[in-house]
């Protein structure tokens, strides 16, 4: 967009003096107020004719999808290349760990045991999480953190669009804020692709590997799981399946602009070439959905897990 | 006005806050600059949910304008603090000089009369 055009956008805001001069307990704040709770007026009883359980294990896969690349995306702070990274990859992560915070509650109460987000972020065994087995891979490099965000940003942007219409009004509420939330993530790994992808020879080789890296960890994302496919004919969930399109043509297009060559869809056998490291090695496929992981999971929870597991009553 | 150093050796963009440089030494054009270590630096204004006008929140730095309204976005507005961004190259800025404080703003100091101070103002006009 041109200059002029993107002044000409910014008068969106046209009643300045009403809404100054509107009634409300904001006032003081010229700044930095005026929050929602993204939950608010939504009726949070499990909807007619479903599963309590196949609800809460739909809500762990995707709610701990979002909590382990949440904690991957911490690891980055202080660490990425500027400082401005560092709070642009911290607010991401905390978006998903809202959503997260938000997924797991949802569990608790569709399980009908009543178990709070904490119960089961800090107190769950590795092969108790659901997520996908690309969240939970070493950071690796700048690049390979970067396409792992694109590809599970793209692929989470495709499902929350889709549940934005369940009839779980919660999942629908959830989705509904995540959408937001999610295309710009989708958007800053995107364009860091392209700054990668089209920028030096090393930047370009480290973006190639990346991808090809993390190519092996997509299949599993499509592929559909019982719960998956249950709640899906009753229009709660996601076929995942059905998602596929979509992330290819994202897919597609943002590598075209960064001038790299679409990776080998290697199978899932195929998938011994390149994890960013030996400990990351899963079985072929695996399902994070069913609970089976790689000895990184594991590494990731002790660290996450130490403070709630030594301070049980601990509140911070 | 009273003497000091020579505007262009003593203010420099890469403090942020306003003080660039304005000297006849100091590249402006700019675009045929060699390569640099670090990503320039950029000013940043939001207008606030309820703020009339774009107001200066500091500086950052990114490789180009896309990157810093993004930066901007993600480390300026996290607490719901804005509906719209510009972002301006600090280098771009020319600012007045401390040195001339006295002889640009002191005139206007005793000139009451520029205030609006003798009319009635409704009480429902905001922001005189």
């Amino acid at each position: 967009m041109e200059h002029a055009d993107r002044l000409a956008h910014t008068d969106d805001f046209a009643d300045a003096y009403g809404s100054i001069a509107s009634d409300n307990d904001e006032h003081r704040w010229a700044f930095g107020s005026g929050f929602d709770d993204p939950l608010a007026g939504v009726d949070t009883a499990v909807p007619s004719g479903v599963d309590g359980t196949d609800l809460a294990a739909y809500c762990l896969m995707l709610g701990d999808d979002a909590l382990i690349l949440s904690h991957r995306l911490q690891e980055w702070v202080s660490r990425a290349p500027e400082l401005e990274d560092d709070v642009a990859i911290a607010n991401i992560a905390l978006d998903l760990l809202g959503q997260a915070r938000l997924l797991l509650a949802r569990a608790g109460k569709a399980d009908g045991s009543d178990r709070g987000e904490d119960a089961y972020a800090y107190l769950r065994s590795p092969s108790e999480f659901r997520n996908v087995a690309l969240v939970e891979l070493d950071n690796g490099d700048f690049a390979f953190s970067l396409v792992r965000l694109l590809v599970f940003s793209t692929y989470r942007l495709a499902l929350l669009d889709r549940l934005r219409t369940s009839r779980d009004p919660v999942l629908a509420a959830i989705a509904a804020k995540g959408v937001k939330e999610v295309t710009y993530h989708r958007d800053y790994a995107a364009r860091w692709m392209l700054r990668l992808g089209d920028g030096t020879q090393e930047s370009h080789r480290r973006a190639t590997d990346a991808a090809a890296a993390a190519w092996p960890y997509v299949e599993e994302l499509f592929r559909p799981h019982d719960i998956e496919l249950k709640l899906a004919a009753a229009g709660i969930g996601v076929d995942p399946s059905t998602l596929r399109a979509e992330f290819d043509a994202v897919m597609t297009q943002v590598l075209a602009a960064a001038t790299l060559q679409p990776p080998v869809a290697d199978p899932p056998a195929g998938r011994a070439a390149a994890p960013p490291s030996d400990a990351t090695a899963v079985p072929a496929a695996a399902s994070g959905r069913n609970g089976e992981h790689a000895e990184v999971l594991s590494e990731l929870l002790a660290e996450m897990q130490s403070l709630a597991r030594a301070h049980s009553e601990a509140t911070w | 006005m009273t003497e000091g150093p020579a505007p262009a050796s003593g203010y420099t963009a890469e403090g942020g806050h306003g003080a660039v440089p304005t000297g006849p030494s100091v590249p402006t054009g700019s675009r045929t600059r060699a390569p640099r270590n670090s990503w320039p630096l950029w000013e940043v204004f939001v207008r606030g949910k309820r703020g009339l006008n774009h107001v200066h929140v500091g500086s950052l730095h990114a490789a180009d304008g896309e990157m810093a309204l993004s930066n901007a976005r993600d480390v300026y507005t996290r607490r719901n603090e804005g509906v719209s961004i510009w972002v301006v190259p600090a280098a771009e800025i020319t600012a007045s000089s401390p040195d001339e404080k006295d002889s640009y703003f002191a005139p206007s100091g005793d000139k009451v009369y520029r205030h609006p101070t003798f009319y009635e103002i409704p009480d429902n006009v905001p922001h005189m």
